[in-house]
Formats: structure tokens, sequence, C-alpha cells
């Protein structure tokens, strides 16, 4: 990853009229830029749009173009508030138009277009600021020389310039010609925070409304003149081939077109998703199961947690010696934890079109990087990426499943081979057999405390395979990747003796990131294990916590507020009990304090959750509290039914009979808490889930003496 | 040839009379407002309106939704959106929004019956329909607020 700043000084403007007379300014940023795309202003200025971010028409109006991908996190909203707040202006005059694959929209944080990591707004606030606040410069210079007065004098509002010694004002659809041929200043003067009128204040999403009236369109919504409709069977075992093929009854039904092998599965390219469907049934196909036909995930356990204790792993931290000071403590405790795989289960299921032709390939999806996909279909095609057309469409959800590119692998050869554009959809069946799992993952802890009852020392061994390594299988897969131990490596807890170690174990399940990673195990494992800890010395699970963070003021704060909201130390109500937990992941911090009440045969119900989160500056709170809100819905339900069981290299779990969600009936009341500040904004996307399910098993402990190790939540455990 | 009446307009539809309804609103028909999440009733995202009840469009098949009067969202609202529409604009119900049509049909059908919900109705009539963005709370408050503002005349 890149840092920002140095992202950020190496920036750099340019400017023009774009064909249609507006006003196109473009934040050029290094890394991975063709500089090819980035014509000299006497070149036809239409050229210059697919690199710009902010568009401004005769009338006024903002078109913030975003190269980030909606996936329900509010980034088309969020961006154009940041730019528009320092271009001053007025919201209704706002819109956005997305764009597809560009690197002039490469994420500041990652050096490639990409939406994840809840980097959208960290990465994009500064530079977007600055490309919105030297437009409004270069618009207050024009009017200023056309008034022949000075710039310090003139103020910019509204959409307007006015010099208020004169009373001369004008919009800034006058101004743009003449400051077009300005050169805009490469660090022009930022709004002071106390001057936003939009950043920090709640905004109307401008996606809204067509979410509620069936217009907005997805990736699976996508028509195209002569497009097929196509599913694709795969081999039920992971990395298996199909061998023999019988396709004489698939052909035969009404409506199918073809029956195309694929390396990994074979396509059905019909008429409709229905005729798809018909084809798939009367398809026979002998399978080449491969090396993982073995694979279960039950071995996959008996070998994880047998690895923790046969080897050492590598080192992720190490402070003072937790050897030295094992013996010397007063009391010691060991516990083994657990979490199994996860299904990302995006309401959308996997899909993908695409038109592969002999001149040029368009793609229309809801992806997450925008940049990977167009490369991988160059690549199946033959094609020079400049012919790869991407068109990103709203995400029915990511959550880091449409990272992925198979399903997009999947369209593009179905076209190549029919040489018409195929829209393949995936059944939920697919989606949820045919996942990049949130990996399963074994921990092993030990603890002391000294005679008065302070920790002494904390070790933690995880076992879990490398997602970096499977994401990227190009990079450097020595040391210990962060994503792995991401969560328990940097717990902030002021103790004396601390070793963090990773084994690392590969274990033929694909996997992927699942908002929030490494974190939504971690902050599990670690928050639940402090609470043993407490529990062990004999004190109360907040006020131990804050004994371990007196340094640490800002996470102490960010506690307090949740546990203070949510009446801490006070009467929950009848059967009703409280657990807290916090986590730091993506640059924000979040705690919650979940009030829960357990069944005599062991159903857990979750009341209410109260979230405070420290993210830093704030763009739209409504949308911090929106995706507090669904972090902790994604990581309840996780906590209560999540779990992907394999057997013999295939998945168990189908659809949502068996791999459920939480539903309107279970939803906890949620309240959220907004720590103010004005430093750099943290993520919001997935802050919210890491804290949930500790909170929750915490609070369960509470109501039944009955420690939670392993995910998801059993009832029969805790039946009384 | 089928006969289909969607949003007060007929069709003549080619579909196979065992195609479920939501692949011949979405494929045959191009009223892709209605979702496909699961195909089993499990989800709700399919939801429309048959002769003004809610139906899982994904396991009602064509035949029998021949004749009958169908309504999805793309036909929810009227000149004016729907006072539901205007409640999740209000509250910004929708994060990824792909849930959103099978929400706002079975809450549209709850209102139909004309009185304020209490939560224990709401709870009936929605745990069906699953929003894996967890926008729950705010699709119960905006089921309020709609029959709040049904009853003040608007
Ligand atoms: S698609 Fe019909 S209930 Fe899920
Ligand atoms: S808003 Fe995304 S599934 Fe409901």
């Amino acid at each position: 990853m890149t840092d920002q700043n140095k992202v950020d000084r190496r920036s750099f403007l340019r400017t023009g009229i774009a064909a249609g007379g507006t006003l196109v300014i473009g934040l050029h940023l290094p890394i991975g830029v063709n500089a090819k795309g980035w014509p000299d202003e006497a070149e036809p200025a239409d050229t210059l749009e697919p690199n710009a971010f902010i568009r401004i028409s005769k009338d006024g109006k903002l078109t913030v173009r975003i190269g980030q991908a909606e996936m329900g996190q509010g980034v088309l909203t969020s961006l154009a508030m940041i730019v528009a707040d320092e271009l001053e202006i007025d919201w209704p005059n706002v819109s956005y138009e997305t764009v597809g694959a560009d690197p002039a929209f490469n994420n500041p944080l990652f050096g490639f277009q990409g939406t994840g990591g809840s980097t959208s707004v960290r990465g994009f606030y500064t530079p977007l600021r600055k490309a919105a606040a030297s437009t409004r410069e270069i618009l207050v210079a024009a009017a200023a020389a056309e008034w022949g007065v000075d710039a310090g004098g003139c103020k910019a509002a509204s959409g307007k310039v006015t010099h208020s010694a004169s009373g001369r004002s004008a919009g800034y659809g006058e101004l743009f010609e003449a400051a077009a041929k300005l050169t805009p200043p490469a660090e022009p003067k930022l709004k002071d925070p106390k001057d936003f009128k939009l950043i920090g204040k709640a905004a109307k999403r401008l996606d809204t409304p067509m979410k509620s009236d069936g217009t907005a369109e997805f990736g699976i919504d996508v028509r195209l003149p002569g497009m097929l409709v196509a599913q694709v069977l795969r081999c039920p075992v992971f990395g298996g081939k199909p061998g023999k093929i019988d396709d004489g009854a698939a052909k035969a039904v009404a409506g199918v077109h073809a029956i195309v092998p694929l390396d990994y599965g074979v396509g059905i390219v019909a008429d409709s998703f229905w005729a798809a469907r018909r084809g798939r049934q009367a398809l026979k196909v002998e399978w080449d199961e491969g090396a993982n036909a073995g694979v279960s995930t039950e071995a996959i356990y008996k070998e994880f947690s047998e690895a923790a204790a046969r080897e050492t792993g590598k080192e992720a931290r190490k402070e003072g010696d937790v050897a030295a000071a094992k013996p010397t403590a007063a009391k010691s405790l060991e516990a083994d934890y657990f979490t199994p795989y996860l299904a990302h289960a995006t309401m959308e299921p996997m899909n993908c079109t695409a038109d592969v032709r002999a001149d040029g390939c368009d793609i229309y999806v809801g992806t997450q990087f925008q940049g990977f996909t167009q490369m991988a279909a160059a690549g199946m095609t033959g094609l020079a990426p400049d012919k790869v057309k991407v068109h990103n469409k709203m995400l029915g959800g990511g959550f880091g499943r449409r990272a992925a590119l198979d399903f997009v692998t999947d369209a593009v050869m179905l076209s190549k081979a029919v040489k018409k554009p195929v829209k393949v959809i995936w059944t939920r069946e697919d989606d949820t057999q045919h996942d990049l799992y949130r990996p399963a993952t074994f921990h092993k802890l030990s603890a002391g405390l000294d005679a008065a009852g302070k920790p002494l020392y904390w070790q933690h061994k995880l076992v879990n395979p490398s997602i970096m390594a499977s994401f990227f299988p190009d990079a450097p897969s020595e040391g210990v990747d962060d994503s792995s131990v991401e969560g328990a490596a940097n717990i902030a807890y002021e103790i004396p003796n601390i070793s963090v170690d990773w084994v690392r174990k590969e274990a033929g399940v694909p996997i992927g990131f699942w908002r929030s990673v490494g974190n939504s195990h971690t902050a599990f494992v670690v928050e639940s294990f402090l609470d043993e800890l407490a529990h062990e010395a004999g004190r109360d699970p907040l006020e131990f916590r804050l004994s371990l963070l007196e340094k640490d003021k800002k996470k102490a704060a960010i506690l307090r507020l949740a546990a203070e909201k949510a009446g801490w130390g006070k009467p929950a109500g009848e059967g009703i009990f409280r657990g807290i937990a916090i986590c730091e992941s993506f640059a924000s911090t979040v705690a919650e304090v979940a009030e829960v009440s357990v069944s005599k045969s062991g159903a857990v119900k979750v009341h209410r959750v109260v979230c405070a989160v420290d993210c830093g500056q704030v763009v739209n709170p409504d949308t911090v509290a929106a995706q507090m809100e669904g972090g902790i819905v994604y990581g309840l339900t996780a906590v209560l039914y999540g779990q992907i069981d394999v057997e013999g290299g295939k998945v168990r779990q189908t659809n949502f009979n068996n791999y459920k969600m939480l539903r309107m009936n279970e939803m906890p009341k949620v309240e959220v808490h907004i720590v103010p500040s004005n430093e750099a904004p943290g993520g919001v996307g997935e802050p919210g889930t890491p804290p949930i399910a500790a909170a929750v098993t915490n609070a369960v402990f509470a109501a039944t003496g009955k420690r939670i190790r392993r995910l998801p939540i059993n009832p029969s455990d805790l039946a009384s | 040839m089928a006969k289909l009446t969607v949003n007060n307009k007929e069709y003549e539809v080619s579909s196979d009379p065992s195609t479920p309804l939501l692949w011949v609103l979405r494929d045959e028909l191009g009223l892709t407002g209605t979702k496909y999440g699961c195909g089993i009733a499990q989800c709700g995202s399919c939801t429309v309106h048959m002769d003004g009840k809610p139906v899982r469009s994904c396991i009602t098949f064509l035949r029998s939704a021949s004749g009958k009067k169908i309504t999805t969202i793309e036909g929810l609202a009227g000149d004016q959106p729907h006072p539901l529409q205007k409640a999740w604009v209000e509250k910004d119900v929708p994060q990824c929004g792909y849930c959103q049509s099978g929400q706002i049909m079975a809450a549209a059908a709850l209102l139909e019956k004309g009185k304020k919900p209490s939560d224990a109705e709401i709870d009936s009539a929605m745990s069906g329909i699953v929003c894996r963005c967890g926008t729950y709370n705010r699709i119960r408050e905006a089921i309020k607020l709609a029959a709040m503002g049904g009853e003040g005349g608007e």
C-alpha cells in the first residue's frame, strides 16, 4: 500500500474545456497512470473527460465522476459531498457519474482502481478536496481578473463568485471559459473544517430514489440486443474439471443455444435464465475431481489445532519476554478458539455480462476491481486492455466477494465461444457453494496475571491461510500476511510481555476478503479472551480494559462512550445481560455493547447494540450510522448462524434455508454514537463488524457463565 | 402464448407455462426491478403482488399468474411516488438496494390492509424478506412513517 501523503504531494492537476462546453478538472495520480491518456491542452478537449473527476456545466451544475464502486456503502454520495463542499456548489445541483476502468481513478491507497478495505473516503478525501479547491480558486481568479479586482476580496459560495465591495457576482458557468485558461494551483487552500457546509452533516443519498422504485441497474439487470443468458455448472469439488460431457439432452431443451466446456465447468448458454436452468438439469457431466476430493472441514480443523501445538509459526509481534514471564505469573489461563469458513452471500448473486467481439470487448458488471477486470478480460481475449471497456453497475452487495474475477471469466469465455453478448448468472446455490470464503481459523492463547491481578503476559498463536497469497499469487509470500493477524498483532492493551505468532496453513478451500477480513475473527478471539482474563482477575470487563488503555486515551474514550450510552453498570432489564468489545480496524475504532438474553433452550436473543465509533472526520454521519448498523448485522449473522462445511471437497450448504441470514424479527435496536473529530477520515464500511461477535458472546457469558470459544453459537451448548 | 396482466398492461408472453413469473418478468418483459435472490422462497427479493397479495414470483409459475392482476415495483407508484417510496427516501433506507423492491412490495401489501401496523405485524409481514446489508431498522421506521403519512391524509 502506498502512503497517502506521498501520493498527495506528487499528484498534480490539469484542466481544460471539454467538448460540450464543460469545465473539466482531473486529478492526475502518479501510480500506474498511462501518461498517454493525458492530452496536452492543445489536443481536442473531449479526450480529457475520461480522466476527470469534476465537471461543471454552463448552468452551474456539478457532476462528480466516480471510479469507486457503489455497493451500499454510500460512496457515490460521500465522494460527491467532498467535492461539492470544497467547490461551494449547493447539494441540489450535484450529481454523479460512474466511470469504468480508468487508471486516472486509481485508489490512492491501493495504487490501482479498487474498492475495498474501507478506503474510498480515506483515499480520496484529500485528493478530491484539492481537485475541488483548485477549481474553486481558478474560478475565483477568473472572476477577479474579469472585474479587475483583488481575488482576496472575492468569495465563492452556492455556485457563484461574489465580490462584496463592488457587489459583483457571476455564476460558475459564466466564468469557466476564462478559468480554463488558468493553471490550477497544485496546492490550493483547503477550507477550514469549521466552514464545511456538507462534510460532517447528513446529506440524503443520491442513489436512494432509484433504489426505491426499481430503476437502479445492477449487473444482473443488464440487457443487450441479441444477448443470451447463461449458467455455469461448476465441478462441485473445488478445483475439479469436467471429464466426459453428455450434452445431447441439454442441447435438445427449448431455448438452449450452446453447451460450452470450460476448464472448471460447463457453460449452458440459452435464451433465458430459465431455459439455461432446464438445460443444466438435462446435462450429464462426469467430473475429474482432482486433488481436493478428500478435503473436509473436519480434517482441516483437526490439522489446524495440531499445527498450533506442533509449529512455532512466524513472529507477528514480540514485546518483552513471554517465556521468562510465564513461570512468574500468579495465575495463568489457556484457551483455544475457533472460527469457521463463511460465505459472503451478497444479496445479488454473482453475475457478469460480456460482449466479446473481434475488435473489442464490453464488460457489464458490478465489480470492486474494475482495473483487474479489464486486465483479465484482455488476457482472455487477446485484446489490448484499452479495447476492453468496463461498465460498472450497481453492486447488490460486495463485502469483498466482488473483488474476484471468477464471474467475469465465465462471461468472457462464454461470449468468446458463442460470439454473442452473454449474461452469466450464478444461482444462489452456485454462489453459496463456489464462494471465496472467509477462512476458518484456529487460535491458541495463554495469558497470565501477576499477584496484583494485572496482566503479565499475552501469547496468541493463529493458524490460518494467507488471503493475500491466494489473491495475488505473484506477490512475495515471505513474512507475515497482515490480513491473517490484523486485530491480533496490533492489540493496544498495555501488557508488558506479548507474543503473537502466525502459522500459515493452506487448506484446499478457496478463500477471499470478507468484510473486515482478519479482524472478523481476531476481534472475537482477542476480546473474548481478554474478558476471560478480566473474569479471572475478578474485575469488571470495562474497568479491566480501561486499566490496560491508560496511554491510549482515544480508545478509552470510545469504550467509555459506548458503555455510558448503554448504561453499563446499571441493570439492563429482566434476564438481559451486557457484553462489551472494541476493535480498531481500517483506521477507525469501534466499541460495541450488546444486550443479550439466553432462553432455557439456549436461544440467544440480542435486544440492543450500542455502538461508539471514532472514524476521524466524518463526511456523511447518516452513512456512518448506516454502515455501523449494517456491519453489526453482518457480524451478528455470523455469530448466530454463519458456518460453511466442506465434505469430500464440496460445500454442504446450498441456499438461505441452510446458510441462514438474520431477519427483521431478530434485529436488535442499534444506536450509533459518533465521536466528533477533525482528524483524517477512517474507514466505515468494515469497522462496525469486528466487535459485535465478542460483545455478544461476552454478554452470553454474563448471562450463563458459559464461554463461547467456537462460532457460530450453538444453542444446545447454552441450554440450561 | 399466455396472457399476463402486469401493472395494468396486458401482455402476450411466449415463455413456457412452467416458467416462474420472476423470469417471465425479468427476461421476457424486461421488468428487472423484481430481483432474484434465492429461487426457493427464502429471501423475498422477488416479491410482487398478485391480485393485491404479496407472492414470491420465483415459485409462482406463469400458468398460475396468467389471468391475475400482477403489480411489480415498477407499477407501484401512481402519478406520485408511493408513500412508502417517499418514506424510503426520507429514512435513506437502502444500502446496496438489491433487496429493496421486495421489501417495499411486502410493506405495500401490509399497508394495504389500511392500518397502522404494530411491531409484531411488521415482523410477521417483513421477516420473509432478507436484507444482507442490514437495513431492517430503517425499513421498520419507514413503514411507520408511511403509515402515519397515510393517516395524515397524504
Ligand atoms: S428469489 Fe424468490 S424468495 Fe428468494
Ligand atoms: S440493501 Fe442490500 S440487501 Fe438490502
